[in-house]
């Protein structure tokens, strides 16, 4: 029997995160190389997870799972309840996005149901019985090539490394409810609350032109001439994590993985190498312009206009032609 | 309250990094090996569980490399033990085998909670937070900002996309992915680096290294670019006007 390949939905407030449908998308190609089923894998409480299995439409079937301890995202009622569900139906290729849920997954996943796991993986490519997956390490400097042995594996897929529009259908799926397993009962780890943003002065996923500063900047009182490239553009600031964990930039404008996701007409990313979470938030502006000293740093893979030059030299340069211009 | 903290010496990306001549790893004697960054986000907020609460600390590496220097800069900081692991780490992207390792020295050290790094720039094969917990046994969460510590509990915060985070409790022992301490990372003063050398000792702890990922690296290279940028050269000025002239073409200079 050819191996099933299972994604793990992700949703909140009964809308599936465009990351799963990513992987959709991925497992949609992977079935088919391997002439095997799509299996979409929703977990959740209060009846959500039927409703938004039903959404799965480029998977053959859907499986859900509904139990008060899959309420919200704690890792270990969700990890028991997987891992009991894809033991009874191995061998399996099992997908999740490295979002933060699927960083707590993949490996316990893995462990449990005693097959590799790949992380980072940016392609996927099938040979015979065997699975190759390229990841994107360093950063996203490198590339690592490796070979699963055996047709099972679980897989973390980079954010945007496949296309979600392929992984959406308005085709109607079988939604198949799975009983849930006992060990939910006694999990150790226990979801208390969601935390949502606190309102900011602006928000950045509305604006747009955005100069983003990253870890280039080297010194809070540096950003001041960020500070002023933005005024003299009319643009919002914003930043790349380090500078937010840093206490130098409010967390309302962390652009990336944890942040927020920006889709401005101009982004100017001054200082920042991206690294694939920061790339993950900003890849679908319309006009990405980068300034960074490293002509190898990965952000001008995803820029259209690149400056490999000092920030220093260059920045204060373009505030005075642009104030120039303004008068 | 004892809380262990293991630190992995990671390239810095700053440098360009070298691959080996088999192309089946990064070169390491090229690479500018220091601290993970993660994992000083990880001993920063094991440090300030200590402050607030008084819990042990222990630091463990890796043998090799920086590991002394990494291990004299956390005993530096405030840590109150230091070990080296020696064993078989020749395997450097295979975290099942590093997690292994952990997992017996742990075992022998004795632990109320791990507090690790979420991940490094250089996991192929999981984060070793995760394999190292269900090697344990015990339950774990990645991706944490704020570990609080309540009797025979942890209450954690747990980060998400898009500014929303979630509050868990978690049974203890448990292995907490550190992506952010409370505050800054402590900085160790070289003064108090060098006083650590010379007052405090490093233990050696030979662990079992034989576990295995599973996975065979085929290649290690340097991605082309899918789409590269078009790039602006000249002087300063030049370059300005350039980006003025794409900025205005977006109207956007006016
Ligand atoms: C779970 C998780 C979630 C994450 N979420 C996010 C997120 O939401 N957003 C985010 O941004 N990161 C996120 N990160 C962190 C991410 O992995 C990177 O560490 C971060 O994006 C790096 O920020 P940076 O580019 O500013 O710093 P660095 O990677 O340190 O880059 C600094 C760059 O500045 C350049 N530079 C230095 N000096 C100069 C100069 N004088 N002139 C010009 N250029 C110069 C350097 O060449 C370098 O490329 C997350 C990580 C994890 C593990
Ligand atoms: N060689 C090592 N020695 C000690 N601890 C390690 C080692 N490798 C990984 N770790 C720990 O595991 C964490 C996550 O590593 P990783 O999952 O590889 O990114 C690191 O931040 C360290 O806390």
């Amino acid at each position: 029997m050819p191996a099933g390949v299972y994604v793990v939905v992700e949703h909140l407030n009964g809308q599936i995160a465009e990351l799963s449908f990513e992987l959709l998308s991925a497992g949609r190609q992977l079935a088919d190389a391997r002439a095997g089923k799509l299996y979409a894998l929703v977990l959740g409480a209060g009846g959500e997870a039927s409703g938004v299995a039903g959404a799965c439409g480029a998977a053959d079937a859907a499986l859900c799972v509904d139990h008060a301890a899959l309420a919200g995202f704690a890792p270990e009622a969700h990890i028991v309840q997987l891992a009991a569900l894809l033991k009874e139906r191995p061998p399996a290729v099992t997908l999740v996005s490295n979002s933060s849920k699927g960083m707590d997954l993949a490996p316990a996943l893995a462990v449990a149901l005693g097959v590799a796991v790949v992380t980072n993986v940016a392609g996927l490519a099938v040979e015979g019985a065997k699975i190759v997956a390229t990841s994107r390490l360093y950063g996203g400097k490198i590339a690592v090539e490796a070979e699963v042995e055996g047709g099972a594996a679980v897989l973390s897929l980079l954010a945007g490394a496949f296309p979600a529009d392929k992984g959406k259908s308005g085709k109607p799926v079988a939604v198949e409810t799975v009983s849930p397993c006992p060990q939910l009962d006694n999990a150790r780890v226990a979801f208390k609350r969601l935390e949502r943003p606190e309102a900011a002065d602006i928000d950045i996923s509305k604006q747009e032109v955005l100069v983003s500063v990253g870890r280039g900047i080297q010194d809070k009182e540096n950003l001041a001439l960020v500070q002023e490239l933005a005024e003299a553009l009319g643009a919002a600031l914003c930043a790349s994590r380090p500078l937010v964990d840093m206490g130098w930039m409010p967390k309302s404008r962390q652009v990336g993985k944890s942040g927020a996701s920006v889709k401005p007409k101009v982004y100017l990313a001054v200082g920042i190498s991206g690294a694939p979470e920061h790339v993950q938030g900003m890849k679908d502006a319309a006009t990405i312009i980068a300034i960074n000293s490293d002509p190898k740093a990965p952000i001008f893979d995803v820029a259209h206009y690149g400056v490999a030059a000092d920030l220093f030299e260059v920045v204060p340069a373009l505030t005075e032609k642009l104030r120039a211009l303004r008068g | 309250m004892h809380i262990v903290v293991p630190l992995r010496q990671s390239p810095d990306l700053v440098e360009e990094l070298q691959i080996n001549a088999e192309a089946t790893d990064i070169d390491r004697q090229a690479a500018k090996l220091g601290i993970s960054e993660w994992d000083e986000q990880a001993l920063e907020e094991a440090l300030c569980l200590k402050d607030g609460s008084g819990a042990k600390v222990t630091v463990v590496t890796a043998e090799g490399g920086q590991a002394e220097e990494l291990l004299f800069t956390a005993l530096a900081k405030g840590a109150d033990r230091a070990l080296k692991l020696a064993g078989d780490f020749s395997a450097p992207m295979d975290n099942h085998r590093l997690a292994r390792a952990l997992a017996d020295a742990i075992g022998r050290l004795g632990a109320n909670l791990v507090l690790t790094g979420v991940q490094s720039v250089e996991d192929l094969d999981g984060q070793v937070a995760v394999l190292l917990a269900a090697m344990l046994g015990w339950p774990h969460v990645s991706v944490v900002t704020r570990v609080e510590l309540a009797g025979e509990t942890a209450q954690v915060k747990q980060e998400h996309s898009g500014g929303v985070s979630a509050e868990l409790e978690v049974r203890l022992p448990a292995v907490i992915g550190v992506q952010a301490a409370r505050r800054t990372p402590r900085y160790a003063p070289v003064s108090k680096v060098r006083q650590a050398q010379k007052s405090a000792k490093l233990e050696r702890l030979a662990v079992a290294t034989d576990g295995r990922s599973g996975l065979r690296v085929r290649r290690v290279f340097k991605p082309e670019a899918a789409a590269q940028a078009e790039m602006i050269q000249g002087t300063p000025e030049e370059i300005a006007a350039k980006l003025v002239a794409i900025l205005s073409e977006r109207g956007l200079s006016r």
